[in-house]
């Protein structure tokens, strides 16, 4: 039976986590992600999980100390923004490429500088080729989803990877919303005992983790790397048919809304997804063939589904919420135009950069997009393909 | 289940990996062959060595060990030395010598 319930992003997070009792917790407080290991020492100190909390003095520490529990065979969690995922860059690309399926629940913040708190994506976006998967949220509901999901995918035996679980700061994370809860043995049924197969506690054979590889085996152990996560696509749509079964709840590798019969497109990540659908919905009652991609699944990429789902699109707006500095295209931007060049697509496509710093997205916003869309397909060309949205010209 | 390093020759497929390159299974560094690294070994003259055993526990590498239920040097192990030379350093009488070191 499920609950209801009305919760921020970051208790959320705090009640997946309670009910998945992961073995360690290691963690130091950055804004917006500093709920998280806050409320989560709460639930140690008063014996509601079993958990061991480790205050680190970093997220170097933060990371280095996941990775070494991880490894030891403890189910391990970590939470970070911004700042803090920088600092922990190091680690990340070790987590990855030991094979360690620890979760980070990731608060997207923007990097400095200027110094910033709010959200953008140019943390994990940043992080988009360390080897991680990447999975993101429109709302609580689904941070609290992917969270019960998250292990189920990391640990399973064609994947083996950490999985990054992320939503938009204070936008998702501080907000309260309302929310459907599993019950505790549910979740605690479904993401089950982690028993990985070897562990450094394991007395019965004892292992090396990381050794050193030479030219001769650097690149064969990055090409099995790569398999890994490439498996974790289908894997991600096991867990998810599953958890349909339980939650009643249906997730994929990205949401459609109003695709069917869209001739004009965005793509987009996160929260602002949920603006978008008001203005697909107003657009819609004047008739306008407008619709949505909400990505959910960014690491692997899914673009051969994408294709298809804009096959018969005449325009695509694809929205970055991060600055790419290369004067082209930002990260999304470009596996989406990929996706599309190598499906033999005519679809303009029109690459945004918006939302940078918290900067706030609006319904109107959005229905513009579609109008920059429609001019673009009246003109048959894009004058402008790497563009701005919201900032003052 | 142990690593079986036969299969992680220096031709193995990425399909043949460990998962992260992790190795299972204690004393597999045995099997690698880490003299290979050295141009330069230290030599053993067996008339001016006394046992005294001043090289056994200095051997970063473990390749100087007692002979079992002796008081006794065994062989110098070739195939892990590295050549570091401390043994020639550490030895009292000069029965270890080595090309470059004094």
């Amino acid at each position: 039976m499920a609950r209801k319930d009305r919760l921020s992003g970051n208790e959320a997070v705090c009640e997946a986590l309670r009910q998945i009792n992961p073995d360690v917790m290691a963690a130091f407080p950055i804004t917006p992600s500093t709920e998280i290991p806050q409320y989560f020492s709460k639930l140690v100190a008063n014996g509601l999980v079993d958990s061991e909390f480790i205050p680190v003095e970093s997220e170097h520490s933060a990371m280095s100390a996941v990775i070494g529990s991880e490894a030891a065979g403890a189910r391990s969690v970590t939470a970070t923004s911004s700042a803090g995922m920088a600092l922990m860059w190091e680690e990340l690309y070790l987590a990855a490429s030991n094979r360690l399926p620890l979760v980070l629940t990731l608060v997207n913040r923007a990097l400095s500088g200027p110094i910033n708190i709010n959200c953008d994506h140019s943390d994990s976006m940043g992080a988009r080729d360390a080897g991680w998967i990447q999975i993101y949220a429109e709302n609580n509901q689904e941070v609290y989803d992917n969270l019960c999901m998250a292990y189920r995918i990391g640990e399973h035996k064609d994947v083996m990877l950490p999985v990054m679980i992320c939503q938009d700061g204070f936008i998702t994370s501080h907000a309260v919303e309302n929310i459907t809860l599993n019950e505790d043995e549910e979740v605690k049924n479904f993401v089950g005992e982690y028993q990985p197969e070897n562990y450094l506690l394991n007395p019965e054979c004892p292992m090396a983790v990381g050794p050193y590889s030479v030219t001769n085996y650097y690149f064969e152990a990055k090409r099995a790397q790569a398999q890994a996560l490439k498996n974790a696509k289908q894997v991600v749509l096991d867990v998810a048919k599953e958890y349909e079964k339980i939650t009643g709840r249906s997730y994929g590798l990205f949401e459609e809304y109003k695709m069917d019969d869209a001739e004009y497109a965005v793509v987009i990540i996160g929260s602002a997804a949920g603006t978008t659908k008001d203005a697909v919905d107003e657009l819609r009652e004047q008739g306008k063939k407008v619709g949505l991609i909400k990505i959910r699944l960014f690491r692997p990429f899914p673009a051969d589904e994408i294709a298809k789902s804009l096959e018969g699109v005449k325009a695509v707006a694809i929205m970055d919420r991060t600055e790419s500095y290369n004067d082209n295209c930002g990260p999304l931007g470009s596996e989406v135009t990929t996706a599309l060049y190598r499906a033999k697509s005519d679809c303009l496509t029109i690459n945004y950069v918006y939302g940078l710093g918290g900067r706030d997205v609006r319904v109107e916003d959005m229905k513009n997009v579609y109008a920059e869309l429609e001019k673009a397909v009246k003109d048959g060309k894009v004058d402008e393909p790497y563009r701005y949205m919201g900032v003052r010209e | 289940m142990k690593s079986d390093l036969s299969k992680l020759g220096l031709d193995c497929k990425w399909t043949d990996l460990t998962e992260g390159m992790q190795i299972y299974g204690e004393g597999t560094s045995v099997e690698f062959k880490t003299g290979e690294w050295t141009s330069v070994k230290p030599e053993l003259d067996n008339e001016k060595c006394i046992h005294c055993l001043m090289c056994i526990p200095v051997c970063p590498d473990s390749c100087i060990t007692v002979v079992p239920g002796t008081k006794a040097r065994g062989p110098l192990d070739y195939d892990h030395c590295k050549g570091c030379g401390i043994c020639v350093k550490t030895c009292p009488t000069g029965a270890l010598t080595m090309e470059g070191v004094k």
